[in-house]
C-alpha cells in the first residue's frame, strides 16, 4: 500500500510543473515580448503557450480601422526559428515574415475593421532522433489611434 | 506482485493519467483532439469551422483597454454616469459575479483614464483591485501600482502602462492557474461593458454616419470569437449562463449585414507599415440599433446587479 501514499506526492509534482512551465512563460513573454511592441501601447491581453518544433497555434482577433497596430510574435532561443503568417477571413495570405527574414514583428492599419487569423509556426531543427525542441511562445499586440 | 500491490498499481496508473489530462487541458486554449460542439446558427459558423485546425488555438477578444480607446477614438463623449458605481463593490461575492467585474471596472478605469478623469481612475483601480483579490488572484493589482497612477497623473503613457500590465497580470494569472473560464468571464464583462457604453452613447438624431455606430457594427466580427472562447469552457453553470445571454446577442448581430471585398496590401516604406485596404458594405437599421442596445444593456444589467 504504500504506493497509495505516493499518489498524492506525484499528483502535486504534475500539477506544479504545469503551473511553472505557464508561470516561465509570462516572465518571458512579460521580458522578451512585450518590449518588441516599442512605442505601441501594449492591449493587456496575453497568449502565450509551450510549442514543441513544428507545432502550430492559431489566434483569431478582430482588428479595428481606426487603429494602428504591431504584432510581435516571439520564441524562446533553444526554439528554431518562428514562422507567422496572418490572413484574412477567405485565407488569403496578407503577410508573412518568413518573406522578411522571420522578423518578429508587423506593423499594419486597415482601412475597414477586420477579423484576421495568425497562424504560427515552430520550424523544425530537421535532426532525426534527438527530442524535439520545447519552449514559450508569445504573442502580444499593441495599438495606437491613427494619426 | 500481489492481488493488493497490483490493484494499487492500476489505481495509480490510472490516477496518473487521469491528472496528465486534466495538467494538459488547464492552460484553457484548445488542442485539435478537443471536440467543438456549439449551437449556432449555420449560417455564420465558418469561423467555428476553422477552429479544428491547430494544436493551440487562441481567442482573441478586444480587452478592455482597446474596447475604451475605440470608443474613444469613434469622437465620443464622457459620461460618468454609464459608468457601474464602485459603490457596488461589495455586492459581488460570487466568483462568477467578481470576474464579470472584474472586467467592467478596467473598462470603465480604461474609459476614464483616456479622458484624463484621474480621482475616477484611481477609484476605479481600487473597485479593480477587490475584484482581483477576491478572485484571489495574486499580485494582478499592487498598492504600488495605484501608487504609481497618483504619482504621474499627468502622464498619460505610464498611466496606459499601468492599465495594460495590471490587466495582463489578472488574465494571466487566470490562465495559467487552470482558471481559463474565469479569465473568459473577466474578458466577456469587459467586452460587454464597451458595448453597452459605446450604445448608451450614441444620439439617435446623428444615427446615420456616425463614427460610433460603425464601431458598435464592426463587433459582430467579435461574437463567433467570443462563443468560442466561452465554449472551451462549456460546462461550467456559470460559463453556460453566459453563452445563453451572447447567444441572444448573436440574434440581433446576425440582422446587421457586412460585407468585405477582397483585402489588398499596400506598403508604406516611410512608416513600414503595411496597409491592408478592402471595401466594407454594412447595414444597421435604427431599429435593429434599438434592439441591439435594448439587449446589451438587459445583459449588463445582470452582470452588474
Amino acid at each position: 500500500m504504500k504506493i497509495l501514499r505516493l499518489i498524492p506526492l506525484l499528483a502535486l509534482l504534475i500539477i506544479a510543473s504545469g503551473v511553472s512551465a505557464n508561470a516561465q512563460c509570462k516572465a518571458f513573454a512579460k521580458k522578451e515580448c512585450l518590449p518588441e511592441l516599442g512605442t505601441y501601447t501594449h492591449d493587456g491581453n496575453y497568449h502565450a503557450a509551450v510549442l514543441v518544433e513544428g507545432e502550430e497555434a492559431e489566434l483569431y482577433k478582430t482588428f479595428y480601422s481606426d487603429m494602428e497596430y504591431r504584432v510581435a510574435i516571439v520564441g524562446e532561443d533553444k526554439l528554431p526559428s518562428i514562422e507567422f503568417k496572418v490572413m484574412d477571413s477567405n485565407k488569403n495570405v496578407l503577410f508573412s515574415n518568413k518573406d522578411k527574414d522571420f522578423a518578429k514583428t508587423w506593423d499594419f492599419k486597415l482601412q475597414s475593421s477586420q477579423q484576421l487569423k495568425l497562424v504560427v509556426k515552430v520550424s523544425s531543427f530537421n535532426k532525426s532522433g534527438d527530442t524535439p525542441a520545447s519552449g514559450c511562445v508569445a504573442i502580444m499586440f499593441g495599438f495606437k489611434m491613427k494619426k | 506482485m500481489n492481488k493488493k500491490d497490483r490493484i494499487s498499481s492500476v489505481i495509480l496508473v490510472v490516477f496518473v493519467l487521469a491528472i496528465s489530462l486534466l495538467a494538459s487541458c488547464k492552460s484553457g486554449k484548445k488542442t485539435s483532439g478537443q471536440e467543438v460542439t456549439l449551437d449556432v446558427p449555420k449560417d455564420n459558423t465558418e469561423v467555428l469551422q476553422d477552429i479544428k485546425q491547430a494544436q493551440k488555438i487562441f481567442e482573441a477578444l478586444p480587452s478592455p483597454l482597446e474596447s475604451a480607446m475605440l470608443i474613444k477614438s469613434a469622437g465620443a463623449r464622457f459620461d460618468e454616469k454609464l459608468l457601474n458605481p464602485v459603490s457596488s463593490v461589495s455586492t459581488y461575492v460570487t466568483n462568477k459575479s467578481m470576474a464579470l467585474n472584474l472586467g467592467i471596472y478596467t473598462c470603465d478605469l480604461s474609459f476614464a483614464s483616456l479622458y484624463e478623469q484621474t480621482q475616477l481612475l484611481i477609484d476605479y483601480m481600487n473597485a479593480a483591485k477587490k475584484m482581483a483579490d477576491g478572485l484571489g488572484i495574486l499580485k494582478a493589482i499592487e498598492q504600488e501600482d495605484i501608487d504609481k497612477l497618483e504619482e504621474n497623473i499627468n502622464n498619460k503613457e505610464v498611466i496606459m502602462d499601468v492599465v495594460s500590465q495590471t490587466f495582463m497580470n489578472s488574465n494571466s494569472y487566470l490562465e495559467d492557474n487552470g482558471q481559463s473560464a474565469t479569465a473568459s468571464m473577466v474578458l466577456v464583462g469587459g467586452w460587454i461593458e464597451g458595448l453597452y457604453i459605446s450604445t448608451q452613447l450614441v444620439d439617435m438624431k446623428e444615427f446615420n454616419g456616425n463614427k460610433l455606430v460603425g464601431r458598435i457594427i464592426d463587433q459582430k466580427l467579435s461574437i463567433d470569437i467570443l462563443l468560442s472562447l466561452l465554449n472551451n469552457s462549456k460546462g461550467n453553470p456559470a460559463v453556460d449562463e453566459l453563452m445563453t445571454q451572447v447567444l441572444k446577442l448573436k440574434t440581433v448581430f446576425n440582422k446587421i449585414s457586412i460585407q468585405t471585398g477582397p483585402v489588398k496590401t499596400e506598403f508604406d516604406a516611410a512608416s513600414n507599415t503595411t496597409i491592408l485596404k478592402s471595401e466594407v458594405k454594412t447595414d444597421m437599421t435604427p431599429e435593429v440599433f434599438k434592439d441591439l442596445s435594448a439587449v446589451v444593456a438587459e445583459i449588463r444589467n445582470s452582470f452588474v446587479k
